[in-house]
């Protein structure tokens, strides 16, 4: 019978990379002049978990490395050595290496175990700086008297054909859940294993005790025990092997001497059969007995008998035996793309979270039957109660439709924990002093969002640290504390997840924005802005006023990646700026992607969905607000912006005919950073609709990102609007191939 | 069948192990430190408890302690999972009580052995 | 669509197929019968007003909601450039189903109306002889003759596919058949010359 462990493979991978985090954040708030015990602990406890695992699993190389890394941490938590900031510092480069390797091996690849074997001889030469513990010396000792103990018995004649053991189990053996018996049962199925083996065994009775004074679960008795048999003496040891400390065990290979003689009394007859016909060899009496007996040099006499780890069945680099995925093992992303690292697909969730959705089933199941009933019986009189029926079914979807999403829903702290190391990693580079405030770490999100967001949040810290913070010098001039502050703030606001990046540092500076916005044509030289119009612009493409292109951030591609970025989560980014005193990035997300509030427009006979987020303000058309460019193209004075203006009914070819546009409906809405007005021949209601997927069974449709079900069952296409801004680009070129 | 405890922080230790006990016919529960295991174990009687020694909130030496001091597990076997291939903290286990260790890490194989010789 | 028919599907479905054999669900467009293979029917239903798709090829009439899912639906005599037809209560829908390397895709077509379903042989059927390579000779898949009835069998994975090509294809014979362009004239010098 063989087990494929690969099953337990996935979990393996996912404890492991959790304890590592715990590795990582306990060690970053180790406080070297205060030592918390228990943070020692934890760190110990997480490198040993995944040393036995690793070799439980077969990642050998893993245990291995991991094996010193625990050795040294074992010192620590045992007082041996004191932890120092070297010692911190190559714990946490052990993290990011173990990340490595487990990554590999989950993808199935080769793990590179060269930064691992640097870090291993590091280890090696700290651990090798001190005193060996007093165990390494007691196992070189033990291990020599063992080797002597069995080369005595090997210069003698190597051919015993049996033994004599005098078993003294101390009072309390059972006690400690031993059994007698068990031994001697393993030591017969051993002795009858071989050809003509057998065993005889002789219990001692004469230690009992009255039976007034007898203690039932005390062991009085003795035993001795002949096995006729060749059997190597350290399979016997192994069987004596959890109780050699506190019993009385000798061993003595079968000479003329030491046989039973046949008129002994036999009452282990019933125990095993004799056989008289071993023969006599001479030997030398081994004897090893419990530690106080004999005076030893150190604590241990007893050679070390250890149960071998046996190569596991199921290689962990055998990618055939890693494709066998059971039920238990996320296979969705390992099964599609079996090269690439399997994708984290599954969620912890809390129990309370399961349970309040099964109350609501429950309470929806009830409304359900009800309304059947009502169905199944209904007249005129009972509409009132039909409309009850129907408003506590709405309130039933809701309640589920909430909780359901909250399952998805996971504190933003799984986010945010990556930045103590990034901050602290970063102002050693910089050299800059940072300190990190994080505020809402249990503030919910949905967590595909909050996958997604990693990226840009870790590029607003580097472009804050980089660029925002000034170093000490230049800090402490101004008036300012030599540390600078990074806040992470998240919280909920009307639906919304809301993330602030704050730096203390010296602002966006607004004459240099303003340059290079000229510099690359994006503003005219006359242009008016205001301070938020001029902050917004740092999200354009290839937009970095950053002097030197560090490498960190400031290559120029970051803030219009991060915009689209959050556009695709279906959210927003903005920045609010003071000179000398700061910056604060706002991100703005809705709670979960596959929901979305909806303003509803008509477009002829058709539907139509804008994201309430994307949509700045909707008004009336009077020609006289319009302006007539190029012939073709419309644009309108919006305060300050000249915004193009589009009919949906031409972005979507429904060969109406062209539109009035005097009191026609105008929708503006900003995409990308850039606001559009859409002609719509009427503005219907709001509502929050389910993103239905366009794609699945059709085409990705320009302008459409998705579709809806509405109340009456009928598709309504949700408006992409993003995708319009490129629109009136096309048409020009159009215009100009016609024209050629 | 016989009924086995198995105690461990690591969830894919507990999975391996209780996936290998339950195949051979054992009823498994499990527990991911030893005050839990201690409150499982009060409320019914095991043939078998199988503990990690390293585990937070209380740790396998002083669960075996707590554990003997049980009436009813005076005599059950208590079996340790330690990757401790030192002696002294084999003995550890020993001294609060256990009656014996696996050493990690360990196949499926061999720990069937060693409780099937343990139960009979 | 008749009851006895959705009733032969009903038992076709779930009844099992000798070797060679398998069962098509037939159907009727523009006085021919065509075939599915009937393990790719999902269901039947009559015509719903579907919702457009804004630059859609002409023959995707829109989308509609079945059961919850977005599903397109194709006008098959407009994907086989048949002249179209008023729609009317006995139009039907035949939803149909096909694995892709992107996954399960459904999508319904319009047709006239069904026939029947039939169980017919590998062995019988014959490859569509050598015609124009035009767009519809893409979805046949084979002939088959069922009592003296011809029967065009239909590669429905083909049929469900919207070809960018094609569609470009298509566009460029709709605008050249539209306006006799510059184009042409080009062509045609081109071709005195040779």
């Amino acid at each position: 019978m063989s087990i494929d462990l690969s099953q337990f493979h996935q979990v393996f991978f996912e404890e492991s990379f959790e304890g590592l985090d715990i590795m990582e954040s306990s060690l970053l708030a180790l406080d070297l002049n205060e030592v918390d015990a228990e943070t020692i602990n934890s760190i110990f406890r997480a490198a040993h978990s995944i040393k036995g695992g690793a070799g439980t699993f077969g990642f050998m190389q893993v245990s291995g490395f991991t094996h010193v890394v625990e050795t040294l941490l074992d010192e620590i938590r045992s007082g041996d050595r004191d932890i120092e900031q070297e010692h911190v510092d190559l714990f946490l480069i052990c993290v990011d290496c173990l990340r490595g390797l487990l990554s590999d091996l989950q993808a199935h690849a080769e793990p590179d175990m060269a930064q691992a074997d640097e870090l291993k001889v590091k280890f090696e030469a700290i651990l090798a700086g001190t005193e060996a513990g007093v165990e390494s010396s007691a196992d070189s000792n033990s291990d020599s008297t063992a080797e002597a103990a069995t080369d005595a018995v090997l210069a003698s004649d190597s051919h015993s054909k049996g033994w004599k053991i005098e078993f003294i189990p101390c009072e309390d053996v059972l006690c400690t859940g031993n059994e007698p018996y068990r031994m001697f049962r393993e030591l017969q199925d051993l002795a009858e294993a071989e050809p003509d083996g057998s065993m005889k065994v002789i219990p001692h009775l004469e230690k009992l005790p009255d039976f007034s004074e007898m203690h039932p679960e005390m062991c009085y008795l003795s035993w001795t025990i002949f096995v006729y048999a060749d059997i190597e003496l350290s399979d016997m040891e192994e069987i004596f092997e959890w109780v050699v400390d506190d019993c009385d065990i000798r061993y003595e290979r079968l000479s003329e001497s030491n046989q039973l003689s046949a008129e002994q009394p036999g009452i282990a007859d019933e125990v095993a059969g004799i056989n008289t016909d071993s023969s006599a060899e001479e030997t030398t009496a081994v004897v090893k007995a419990a530690p106080d007996a004999i005076p030893a040099s150190t604590p241990e006499v007893i050679p070390e008998v250890i149960l071998e780890p046996a190569a596991p069945i199921a290689n962990a680099a055998d990618a055939n035996a890693a494709e066998k995925i059971t039920e238990k093992a996320p296979t969705k992303a390992a099964a599609k793309t079996p090269a690439k690292a399997a994708e984290n697909t599954s969620i912890r969730v809390s129990i309370d979270k399961i349970d309040g959705l099964i109350n609501m089933v429950g309470e929806l199941v009830i409304t359900q039957s009800m309304l059947g009933q009502l169905g199944q019986e209904f007249d005129m009189d009972r509409v009132q109660r039909l409309q009850e029926g129907l408003g506590q079914l709405e309130q039933n979807t809701r309640e589920l439709q909430e909780s359901v999403m909250k399952i998805r829903m996971l504190p933003i702290s799984f986010a945010f924990s990556r930045f103590p190391r990034l901050v602290r990693d970063l102002s050693k580079q910089l050299d800059k002093e940072v300190d990190l405030i994080m505020i809402g770490e249990n503030t919910e999100l949905d967590k595909t969002v909050m996958e997604k967001i990693g990226d840009p949040l870790v590029h607003l810290v580097r472009n804050s640290l980089d660029h925002g913070l000034e170093n000490a010098e230049e800090r402490t001039a101004n008036g300012k504390s030599s540390n600078g502050t990074i806040t992470l703030n998240a919280y909920h606001h009307g639906g919304n997840i809301v993330i602030e990046v704050k730096d203390d540092g010296a602002g966006l500076n607004k004459e240099r924005i303003r340059n290079k916005a000229i510099e690359k044509g994006l503003v005219g030289e006359d242009e008016t802005l205001s301070d938020a119009q001029i902050h917004d612009l740092i999200f354009q493409a290839g937009f970095s006023t950053a002097e030197v292109v560090s490498d960190v951030s400031g290559r120029g591609v970051g803030m219009d990646v991060v915009r689209r970025n959050i556009a695709e989560l279906n959210g927003t980014i903005d920045v609010t700026s003071k000179a000398g005193e700061g910056s604060t990035f706002s991100i703005r997300l809705p709670l979960t992607l596959a929901i979305l509030d909806g303003q509803l427009v008509k477009v002829g006979e058709e539907v139509y969905i804008f994201p309430l987020v994307s949509i700045v303000e909707s008004i009336q058309l009077e020609k006289s607000m319009l302006n007539n460019i190029t012939g073709n193209q419309f644009v309108m004075q919006l305060r300050n912006d000249y915004i193009p203006i589009l009919c949906l009914q031409d972005i979507f070819n429904t060969g109406a005919e062209k539109k009035d546009l005097e009191g026609a409906m105008l929708v503006v809405v900003e995409g990308d950073n850039e606001k559009v007005g859409i002609v719509v021949d009427e503005l219907l209601g709001q509502q929050q609709v389910v993103i239905k997927s366009l794609e699945q069974n059709y085409e990705k449709v320009d302008s459409i990102s998705g579709a809806t079900i509405l109340g009456d069952g009928t598709v309504a296409l949700i408006v992409d609007v993003s995708g319009l801004n490129n629109k009136p680009l096309e048409k020009n070129s159009d215009d100009q191939t016609q024209a050629a | 069948m016989a009924t086995i405890l198995a105690v461990d922080d690591s969830a894919s230790m507990r999975q391996m192990v209780t996936f290998t006990l339950k195949g051979a016919g054992y009823d498994v529960e499990e527990a991911c430190d030893g005050s839990e295991a201690l409150g499982i174990a009060k409320t019914k009687k095991f043939d078998l408890v199988l503990s990690d020694v390293n585990m937070p909130v209380m740790d396998g030496i002083q669960f075996v302690t707590e554990l003997r001091k049980l009436g009813e597990y005076k005599f059950v076997p208590v079996l340790m999972l330690t990757t401790e291939s030192a002696g002294d903290k084999k003995m550890a286990g020993k001294k609060a009580g256990a009656t014996g260790w696996i050493v990690k890490p360990f196949n499926p194989e061999q720990l069937l052995n060693t409780i099937k010789k343990v139960l009979g | 669509m008749t009851n006895a028919a959705q009733q032969k599907i009903n038992d076709a479905v779930s009844g099992a197929n000798s070797d060679d054999e398998q069962q098509y669900l037939t159907f009727i467009m523009a006085g021919e019968e065509y075939g599915v293979d009937i393990l790719a029917v999902q269901e039947i239903r009559g015509w719903e007003p579907t919702t457009v798709v804004p630059n859609a090829p002409d023959y995707i009439k829109g989308v509609i909601n079945l059961r919850g899912t977005i599903v397109p639906i194709m006008d098959l005599r407009s994907r086989f450039n048949l002249e179209r037809v008023e729609y009317s209560p006995v139009t039907v829908v035949i939803i149909l189903k096909v694995e892709t390397e992107r996954g399960e895709r459904v999508m319904g077509i319009v047709v006239d109306a069904v026939s029947d379903v039939h169980s017919i042989s590998d062995s019988d059927t014959r490859n569509s002889p050598e015609l124009i390579e035009d767009l519809n000779t893409e979805f046949i898949r084979s002939l088959v003759s069922v009592d003296d009835t011809m029967i065009i069998l239909l590669d429905v994975q083909r049929l469900l596919t919207i070809d960018k090509k094609v569609l470009h294809l298509a566009e460029e014979l709709a605008k050249e058949s539209a306006e006799p362009s510059a184009k042409e004239s080009v062509a045609d010098i081109e071709k005195d010359k040779k």
